[in-house]
């Protein structure tokens, strides 16, 4: 059974990740994922949780020893934030190449400069393309109940790839919230012991991470990209199997009041739960709008994000990241290019906000969705809206 | 992995490129990109050696007749073996496309 707490989702992390039993945490401290790691380290040093906790110099290092330590088929969990997953970027690329089943936790950050530790998506959008799964979060219970689903499909054997789970920094990482926590019955019930089929082990000696020459390289990445496409029915299945254990569903996108809405909005993290508030209101104002949101953004849900727009003739989209110099949001900019195929589809009109930890509140998606629509009978000569900067 | 280099599939790839018998680097051709080849005068040859332990490819041996010679399989073509050698035997030529084809293969 459960136990409904109150507790900081951070550390909520750390309970859910000693409940996996993992067997080792390579991971470097910094702000806003502080809490996650400094509680795992607690678990580990008082004996808690039977693990391998390696305080590395840094996060370039901390990915290389997850690495090595998921190289052993060993359960591997890190957890990171902004700076620090850009100074790993390098070794993310190997880990999904590698195909090794890595958990980490991500609170999201804005990037320097200026300086920042508040939240926004930059740190994800720069991690877009290393092949690692990736899943957004709406409220603590998404965080903890995603953190456990990642392992068991990181580490499913037709998977076998490292999952980053988004969370929010501050929003999500430092809230205090009542969530319900499994019993270590349930998490041995759902989760079952990583078997890596390949492991070093001196007796059957193999080389990981050789070169690649250019008669192979080709080869290498097209099996590394049909697998991480291919993981989506594992995903799913694993959400299925989830929600017979815990009764909580999760899907790659969800809706929120979008039955026969001509207007959607769509966002993604924690700002989701913000805006249906404001849906609820523009309805009350009898203005027909719904809310669709992104849960799994790599591998990206495309029949799922045809699926939800199809029937829409607006459709108003908020990333909380930039693409410096290009087509505004990173997110947006996918969208459209998964609808232009489509015969009939929505005119949309993209918002980037949020960026830096700058909140944005229910009146705020309220009058977002105003100026989508006004937009969209305007028409506008920019590529996508700036919101909320003061001119 | 019976198929050569030129035969795998992206289906035949282990997962994560995972190199599971040892040794199989050895069947990797590095010897296809020199622009020149070393050629020998054994006449002049003391079998000191020196070619072989200077070679940074490690692909010199013995031939039967007890002289040093490359495995031109895997020789680079780099010329150190010429450089070092003490009674000049080897005279660095270069190399052509269908000799490339022709040897080591
Ligand atoms: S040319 Fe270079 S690689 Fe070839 S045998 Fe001589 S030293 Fe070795
Ligand atoms: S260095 Fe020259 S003399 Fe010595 S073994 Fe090699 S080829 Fe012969």
């Amino acid at each position: 059974m459960s136990t409904k707490t109150g507790i900081e989702v951070s550390i909520a992390i750390g309970e859910v990740v000693k409940l996996t039993d993992a067997d080792v945490i390579a991971a470097y401290p910094i702000t806003p994922q502080t809490h996650i790691v400094e509680h795992l380290a607690e678990l580990v040093s008082n004996g808690e949780l039977n693990a391998q906790f390696i305080p590395v110099e840094s996060e370039h290092s901390a990915m290389s020893a997850c690495l090595g330590s998921a190289a052993v088929g060993a359960r591997t969990f890190t957890a990171t934030a902004g700076q620090g997953l850009e100074l790993m970027h390098e070794v993310l690329y190997v880990a999904s190449a590698m195909r090794l089943p890595i958990v980490m936790a991500v609170a999201n950050r804005a990037l320097s400069a200026p300086l920042s530790v508040w939240g926004d998506h930059s740190d994800v959008m720069a991690t877009r393309d290393t092949g690692w799964i990736q899943i957004f979060t709406e409220n603590g219970q998404e965080v903890i109940d995603n953190t456990l689903c990642a392992f068991r499909m990181a580490e499913d054997k037709r998977v076998l790839l490292p999952v980053m789970v988004h969370l929010d920094g501050f929003h999500l990482s430092h809230m205090i919230e009542p969530m319900l926590l499994p019993s270590q019955e349930e998490v041995d019930r759902f989760l079952p012991p990583n078997q890596y089929p390949l492991p070093l082990d001196p007796s059957k000696p193999l080389a990981m991470g050789d070169f690649g020459p250019p008669i192979v390289y080709t080869e290498a990445k097209w099996a590394q990209e049909y697998n991480l496409l291919n993981s989506r029915s594992t995903i799913l299945e694993v959400w299925k199997e989830f929600s017979k254990v815990f009764g909580r569903n999760y899907s790659p996108v969800e809706c929120y009041r979008c039955e026969g809405c001509k207007v959607l909005l769509f966002t993604m993290g924690s700002f989701s739960e913000t805006a249906m508030s404001a849906i609820d209101n523009l309805r009350n104002q009898g203005i027909d709008v719904g809310l669709v949101r992104l849960r799994l953004w790599r591998p990206f849900p495309f029949a799922e994000v045809r699926n939800a727009f199809k029937d829409a003739e607006v459709l108003i989209t908020l990333d909380r990241a930039l693409s410096a110099g290009g087509p505004g949001g990173p997110v947006s900019s996918e969208i459209k290019s998964a609808l232009y195929p489509l015969e009939k589809r929505p005119k949309v009109v993209s918002f980037v906000g949020g960026l830096g930890g700058r909140d944005i509140n229910v009146s705020g998606f309220e009058e977002m969705v105003k100026r989508g629509i006004e937009i969209s009978k305007t028409g506008s000569s920019k590529e996508y809206e700036a919101f909320g900067v003061r001119e | 992995m019976a198929k050569s280099e030129s035969e795998l599939t992206w289906k035949d790839i282990e997962v994560g490129c995972i190199a599971t018998e040892p040794g199989s680097a050895a069947r990797y051709k590095c010897g296809d990109w020199r622009s020149q080849r070393p050629t020998y005068d054994f006449n002049k040859c003391i079998k000191c050696g020196l070619c072989q332990i200077f070679c940074p490819e490690g692909c010199i041996y013995q031939n039967e007749k007890g002289h040093f010679e490359a495995n031109m399989y895997y020789c680079k073509g780099c010329g150190i073996c010429a450089k070092e050698c003490p009674t000049k035997v080897i005279t660095m030529v270069e190399e052509e496309e269908t000799d490339v084809n022709k040897n080591g293969d």
